[in-house]
């Protein structure tokens, strides 16, 4: 199968779950409890003649299925409701902040990978080794470490004991200027600009926050890696690369690690998709302005058109990574293609 | 039945003395069960007295992990968390244990339009972050204890409704699955002696793993002020109470409920790799 035809068949395949997604998103914002009639209506006790005229503002008077048109039609025009804690649509808040996660989940999944790609190649090489046991239980400890409580630990030592971290709060120095928002990356913003004061403060800011999630899913990437290098290895090309006199290094890095690479690949999503998740602490913990502690003022306040547009923009996030991860895969290895 | 449990014990006993590790996971795991059951009795103070007059002070004799902001004596509050946060966990996995391998049984066994749907709808679910998720699902039922119990099992249900479809599924088709039918039996002797048996061991794994996922999703959802809600004394709770204070200087307040959510999440971690050992039947 070619490339396209391959790419617009997963594209096609991505369509009902963010169908099932619109329509999951559209439920849950009708269970939640509170009348949203009341909470738009411009007095504290509203009298009853202005919650139905509310109501009927919001289409909130008419059947469910009528309220689902209504919904799909704010989705096709991108209005994706007002936030009433903070005043402003929800789309240009989602559109502010998504950068700062964006930023801070990529930053800690390139740390991830730096570390357990090779921590799961050595640990295959020498497996039964010392350096063995001790990766499984440096990501063992990782994994099972909440996150709140590695960013509240390392704040406490790098920031209140030694000094070395900037407080946890934003993602700039509140005293410098932020560069003019291009893609709303800090880090890319600040390079083009030519701001290194702005960059080595953007930078500073995410380290901290950075560990904490990288901490968290080092497990399933050394583990995987691993276990991928390890069936690899005992191929029979990896022995006839080795039979044939090429060095180590070339065996180890060219033959095996790129073959064992593919089933990284794949956890990469449930990797992506854990790190977005805990995205919420990590920015409750750092005061990250990203759009998980957006939406999480949002549900303690009972605020729910945030909290929508909140999952709609995660689901879809993630269907759209998942495919791109699969759509690699196809790239990398041509006989996927065929298995869906 | 009897023979059958000690062979068991006896088959555990050579296991654990085989691996440290599993050692290790089940004594953890066991004294944490201890605390969850006994608890209270073996502390010295009241989880829920407050001592305004000795507030903030630092670990010491009297008060082995040091007070909280309220004087309340963190030894005691630890200890007493462990039982509700075990209470959630075990709840939440046991729901999820017995409905999704129940739906994924039959959808492995029996295969068709209902293993179509609810492979598609777990697939689904899967693909989305699962604190996101559980998150939304508390705020959605109702912020309580038994929601947090709920929307953790819900979370959970599409792991073991994928695996045991997986398990059974490619265990139908193997030849001694024939033999058993052909011999007579039914399907529901099928699924119960000759499937389940089988497919315990992945099953285990996945429970125990599941157990530390759900102490920590219960904790991360009263960490950020959904579900278990303070004056409760629990582990994720008392990090939140205590940050601010822990900023202060005042560490034993973060670090101790801390260090024992951790342990948990660990120890049934670790433990999901000894159960591995003990339920694989093809290891005897």
């Amino acid at each position: 199968m070619g490339l396209l035809s391959f790419f617009l068949r997963r594209l096609m395949a991505a369509i009902p779950a963010v169908g099932a997604l619109v329509v999951a998103t559209f439920v849950i914002m009708r269970v939640l409890p509170g009348d949203p009639a009341v909470f738009f209506s411009s007095s504290p006790v509203p009298s009853a003649e202005e919650t139905a005229y509310v109501r009927q503002k919001l289409g909130l008077d008419r059947s469910l299925p009528g309220q689902l048109v209504v919904y799909l039609k704010e989705i096709g025009t991108a209005d994706l409701g007002m936030s009433f804690t903070t005043g402003r649509p929800v789309l240009t808040e989602l559109r502010e902040r998504l950068p700062a996660s964006l930023e801070l989940a990529m930053v800690a999944l390139a740390l991830a990978l730096i570390v357990s790609i090779p921590l799961g190649v050595m640990a295959a090489i020498w497996s039964g080794s010392l350096l063995d046991h001790i990766a499984r239980i440096v990501s063992s400890i990782g994994v099972s470490m909440p996150t709140f409580v590695t960013g509240l630990i390392l704040t406490y030592v790098f920031f209140l004991w030694l000094g070395l971290a900037p407080e946890p709060v934003d993602r700039i120095d509140m005293f410098i200027t932020a560069p003019p928002r291009v893609t709303g990356f800090l880090l890319i913003d600040s390079t083009l600009n030519g701001d290194w004061i702005a960059l080595r403060s953007a930078a500073g800011r995410l380290v901290l926050p950075s560990v904490t999630m990288a901490t968290f899913v080092l497990s399933p990437l050394t583990r995987m890696t691993r276990s991928a290098m390890l069936g690899v290895l005992s191929s029979d090309f990896v022995r006839t690369a080795r039979a044939m006199g090429l060095s180590d290094r070339t065996v180890y890095v060219r033959y095996a690690l790129r073959n064992a690479m593919l089933p990284v690949l794949t956890t990469m999503g449930i990797v992506f998709s854990t790190m977005l998740g805990s995205n919420v602490l990590v920015e409750r913990v750092f005061g990250w302005p990203g759009i998980g502690s957006f939406a999480l003022n949002a549900l303690l306040a009972s605020d729910y058109a945030p909290v929508q547009g909140f999952v709609l923009l995660m689901g879809l996030l993630l269907v759209m990574i998942n495919l791109v991860i699969d759509v690699a895969y196809g790239i990398a290895d041509p006989r996927a293609r065929r298995a869906t | 039945m009897m023979h059958h449990v000690l062979a068991l014990v006896s088959h555990a006993r050579r296991m654990v003395g085989r691996n440290a590790v599993s050692a290790v996971a089940f004594a953890i795991v066991s004294l944490l069960l201890c605390l969850a059951v006994v608890g209270s009795v073996l502390t010295q103070y009241d989880p829920y007295a407050t001592d305004l007059a000795n507030v903030l002070s630092p670990p010491s004799e009297l008060h082995w992990f040091g007070t909280d902001q309220l004087g309340r004596d963190v030894l005691s509050r630890v200890v007493a968390a462990a039982r509700i946060d075990l209470f959630v966990a075990v709840c939440a996995v046991a729901a999820s244990f017995i409905v999704g391998v129940g739906i994924g049984g039959l959808a492995g066994y029996f295969g068709g339009t209902f293993d179509l749907w609810t492979s598609r709808v777990a697939e689904m679910v899967q693909v989305f972050p699962l604190f996101v998720l559980a998150m939304a699902l508390v705020a959605a039922l109702g912020n309580d204890l038994r929601n947090v119990v709920l929307a953790t099992a819900i979370v959970n249900l599409p792991f073991y409704i994928r695996l045991a479809r997986i398990e059974v599924g490619v265990l139908s088709t193997q030849l001694f699955v024939e033999a058993a039918r052909a011999a007579g039996n039914g399907d529901v002797r099928i699924i119960g002696r000759v499937l389940l048996p089988n497919v315990m061991p992945n099953l285990m794994i996945q429970l125990s793993v599941n157990l530390g996922w759900a102490i920590l999703n219960a904790a991360s959802l009263s960490f950020i002020g959904l579900g278990i809600r303070p004056p409760t004394a629990e582990w994720g709770i008392m990090v939140a109470d205590g940050a601010a204070h822990a900023m202060a200087g005042n560490w034993w307040l973060v670090v101790f409920p801390g260090f024992m959510l951790a342990l948990a999440v660990f120890a049934f971690n670790l433990l999901g790799d000894a159960l591995r050992d003990i339920f694989d039947i093809r290891s005897r």
